[in-house]
């Protein structure tokens, strides 16, 4: 977190690393008088000095990232693979490639300098360019100088790591960018433009011959430029009313394609006939505010997926090794049944499988959330989705790729599909009840003029569903989601569409989920308590697990007090098992119970590691994921106003410490697989609950799409978030309920201005019912209760923004 | 005065104009990514080949230091 905020004074500090901006420790790594914190930071900087790029960094105080990984060896083999590669470049002819590459790494105007002058390290690069807002790079090379390998390996060097997943294998897949609205909105935009100038003469009440003849002109010329208003810019209108109408049901889009129609053909009937000025200066101010509006809704997250399945997560390639023992690579699309594969250190297991070769010590940190390996041997079955860390193992696939356990999750397609149709939002509520009261009413002043003034009843009844246009009505939900969506945004929490926020808002029950939701997976809890030592004995175990690189051992070293080392003679590490070595006179034994205590593991809740000393057990420590940071303060305010749930995969060892943030022991569910947690939230559903699932891992993927509304609580948002409706960045967890709250403002302001927005109508359909509505009122009163609602939605939006960071800041 | 017609023709033109040039500016993208085109725009334009004078021997001046692996 510290690294976010700005740094207190501008002079850079000798400790903090010049390439990543971290803090360099007691030991920084000088190089050219200049401190780094890692020799992987350091060689970066090295390649851009010798590259003569080191203009990047004088565009930002520490432009890069913190280099994690070290040699990548053969780890990017697979793109000499030509049918890999010809799957991921996206043209390749006469000795010219283009591909685009996603770059989570892409975050400063220095990483855009940079990547665009890639030619400076390689030949071979022709052309690249940045997407910023999709982090993406496209880069133009000569395949003859430089293959698509060494230009990952080129990227992956100065720690711009591309992200090559299963899906981009797919090109159809690729999302195709939208510019229709851009088009809509240039040409409302020119015609409204055009109209008020050629309705001026009108709004003037002169009257002489030429006058006359330029409106005569003007008119003709309004009718040409407001027939792409209506038929173009506003056809999306008709369309979404003639699908709605299709299905059975009155969306909001109904009285607007209604309005277009109306204004549309009567004043075409008023130009010609020589009746009067005709409305289509409304009809340009109409079509011109409602895509703004749209345009303004239609802003999301490009670089964040919210559609993400297991694809996004597998790697593209797998080496298989033949029966003859020959190791070669192939596309993960061609995988089968009882082939063998090898999996390397940090590799992904694609597909389940049994192990055959090796042992394995499976990360499983993002199905589960579970950072801590769990230990596999030879005849285990392994599923999919785990990381191995430590030698290589081989493996024979049971299941294909598509039909491992936790992929079948997606293809099982639950009904999950059109859950946001069951829901009445609020706009299709909003759009049946305005239709049918304007219906109504328009036919009955029609029959009452009919009986009044028959010549005027068709002017009436048109000037009612003119007028009854809910202009205002429908710009409110695009701005106020939408601003709400950005203030969101700022704070770290991604929205995948703006309606979301009513989904938020309207939530009454919230489900989490345990490990890595409500727990860090970054930073492990160590609880000596049931350790049977002398505080001055506990500098043997420090000694002994400093020679272990395994996560628990560096957990259990840097929890304990620092200490002068004593050198270990015999040590020992035992895959799976623990750790043992000599230490003086003593022989030290740590690991699980079978190993260090020599017998068989009683049922001890949690995960614990056993010591003994000469062969006397001297306790346990016991290891548990750390909560995280208000993770008390967030379950506490919102066990106030919701009903809370919580669906672990793991044993029930915390019970006790989480209990009281619950109303019921029946609202904790441990030990649940996958699809136990998705049936929990259907049948929370179906006793009409709304609600709101929070998760992590691939465990939760069908949980948070089988929710009324889903988050994805991710440390890399851009790489490790799910299909969901919105992603939070989990530092950001303890400002959940602040955000569910803002949501709930967002949810009154929009309540208000539709009321507001009723009074401009209600206003308006005075004037039409009493046969007065000119065009110049018209002219006025529409754009005016747009620009009015509007700006009253936006300066809402604001204040409550404001009051969220206030209190947001008030709660830290 | 119905030399206004004349005009307002030509005005119609002029405005055509800069809509097909909003067209065309959306049709190659510019759009798509507001971002980087506002800070490509600073970046200084390519620099003689030589170290510049500002940086000399940033990078190759000092001899090459052990590494620390």
């Amino acid at each position: 977190m510290a690294s976010f905020r700005p740094k207190p004074d501008t002079s850079e500090t000798i400790s903090d690393c010049y390439h990543c901006g971290e803090d360099c420790g007691n030991y920084p790594i000088l190089f050219d008088e200049r401190s780094f914190c890692c020799s992987g930071c350091r060689t970066v900087y090295e390649i851009l000095g010798k590259s003569n790029a080191s203009e990047y960094y004088r565009l930002e105080q520490h432009p890069g990232k913190k280099v994690t990984t070290g040699e990548f060896g053969t780890r990017y083999a697979y793109l000499d693979n030509t049918e890999i590669s010809h799957d991921l470049l996206e043209f390749s002819e006469n000795g010219i490639s283009k591909v685009k590459l996603f770059i989570p790494a892409i975050h400063c105007s220095a990483c855009i300098w940079l990547l665009e002058n890639l030619h400076r390290f390689h030949i071979g690069v022709r052309l690249s360019s940045v997407n910023f807002i999709k982090k993406e790079v496209t880069i133009t090379f000569r395949d003859q100088e430089l293959s698509l390998r060494q230009l990952v390996e080129l990227l992956a060097s100065i720690n711009y790591i591309p992200h090559l997943a299963l899906n981009d294998l797919q090109k159809d897949q690729k999302r195709k960018v939208s510019r229709g609205i851009y088009y809509r909105l240039g040409v409302a935009g020119f015609c409204f433009g055009n109209i008020m100038l050629f309705s001026f003469p009108s709004y003037l009440s002169v009257d002489d011959s030429i006058e006359h003849l330029l409106r005569q002109n003007f008119g003709l010329m309004n009718i040409l430029l407001g027939i792409p208003v209506a038929f173009y810019a506003g056809s999306g209108y008709f369309v979404s009313a003639f699908k709605g109408l299709r299905k059975g049901f009155i969306s909001i889009d109904v009285p607007i394609a209604f309005g277009i129609l109306v204004l549309f053909s009567r004043s075409v009937y008023e130009i010609l006939s020589g009746t009067g000025p005709g409305f289509m200066d409304s009809l340009g101010g109409l079509v011109f505010f409602l895509l703004i509006g749209k345009w303004y809704q239609g802003k999301t997250y490009q670089a964040l997926s919210f559609e993400r399945d297991y694809r996004s997560y597998f790697p593209v390639a797998v080496t298989v090794i033949s029966d003859q023992g020959e190791e070669s690579i192939i596309s993960l699309k061609k995988l089968r049944t009882g082939m063998r594969i090898l999996v390397r250190n940090q590799e992904l297991i694609p597909a389940d499988a049994i192990l055959v070769r090796g042992t394995g010590s499976i990360d499983y940190s993002f199905v589960t959330g579970e950072s801590t390996a769990v230990f596999k041997n030879e005849g285990e079955r392994i599923y999919a989705g785990g990381r191995q860390a430590g030698a290589s193992i081989e493996l024979i696939v049971e299941k294909e790729v598509a039909q491992s356990r936790l992929t079948e999750l997606w293809n099982q397609d639950p009904a999950g599909q059109d859950k946001k149709t069951r829901w009445n939002l609020m706009v299709d509520v909003l759009g049946r009840y305005f239709t049918i009261v304007l219906l109504l009413l328009a036919t009955v002043a029609g029959i009452s003029w009919w009986f009044i003034n028959p010549s005027k009843a068709v002017m009436v009844v048109s000037a009612i569903l003119i007028v009854a246009c809910p202009c205002a009505l429908a710009l409110t939900l695009p701005f106020s989601f939408g601003g709400a969506m950005r203030v969101f945004g700022r704070y770290g929490f991604y929205l995948k569409r703006t309606g979301v926020v009513e989904l938020l808002s309207r939530v009454d029950t919230v489900v989490f989920d345990k490990t890595g939701t409500i727990t860090r997976n970054d930073d492990l809890h160590i609880d000596l308590t049931s350790l049977d030592m002398a505080a001055g004995d506990l500098h043997l175990i420090r000694s002994l697990v400093r020679q272990s690189t395994h996560p628990i051992s560096v957990a259990i070293y840097c929890s304990l007090a620092p200490c002068e080392a004593d050198p270990v003679s015999n040590f020992c590490e035992i895959p799976a098992k623990g750790i043992e070595g000599t230490i003086g006179n003593d022989f030290i034994r740590l690991g699980s119970e079978e190993f260090a205590a020599n017998r068989k593991s009683q049922s001890q809740k949690g995960n614990c590691v056993y010591i003994t000393i000469n062969g006397i057990s001297r306790g346990f420590i016991r290891i548990s994921n750390r909560y995280r940071d208000g993770m008390e303060e967030v379950l506490k305010s919102l066990s106030r106003r919701y009903e809370l749930h919580l669906l672990s995969g793991d044993n029930d060892a915390e019970l006790p410490n989480l209990i009281r943030f619950f109303p019921s022991k029946d609202h904790l569910r441990f030990n649940q697989s996958p699809h136990d947690k998705l049936q929990y939230i259907r049948y929370l559903k179906q006793q009409g609950k709304k609600v709101l699932m929070i998760g992590d891992g691939l465990n939760d993927a069908g949980a948070l799409r089988e929710s009324d509304c889903g988050i994805s609580i991710a440390d890399n948002i851009y790489l490790f978030s799910l299909s969901c409706d919105a992603i939070l960045e989990s530092s950001r967890f303890r400002s959940l309920g602040l955000l569910l709250r803002f949501s709930r403002d967002t949810l009154r302001i929009v309540k208000l201005s539709i009321t507001l927005s009723f009074i401009y109508n209600l206003l308006g359909l005075g004037f039409a019912i009493t046969g007065n509505l000119t065009p110049v009122i018209s002219a006025i009163l529409m754009p005016l209760s747009s620009v009015s609602v509007v700006g009253f939605i936006t300066l809402a939006i604001f204040f409550a923004g404001l009051r969220f960071s206030a209190n947001r800041q008030a709660g830290e | 005065m119905s030399v206004i017609l004349v005009l307002v023709a030509f005005s119609i033109i002029v405005a055509l104009v800069f809509l097909i040039l909003f067209f065309w500016s959306v049709r190659s993208g510019q759009y798509d990514d507001p971002y980087s085109s506002s800070v490509r725009i600073l970046f200084d334009d390519e620099k003689p080949k030589e170290e510049n004078p500002e940086n000399s021997g940033k990078s190759h001046a000092l001899p090459e230091q052990p590494s620390n692996q």
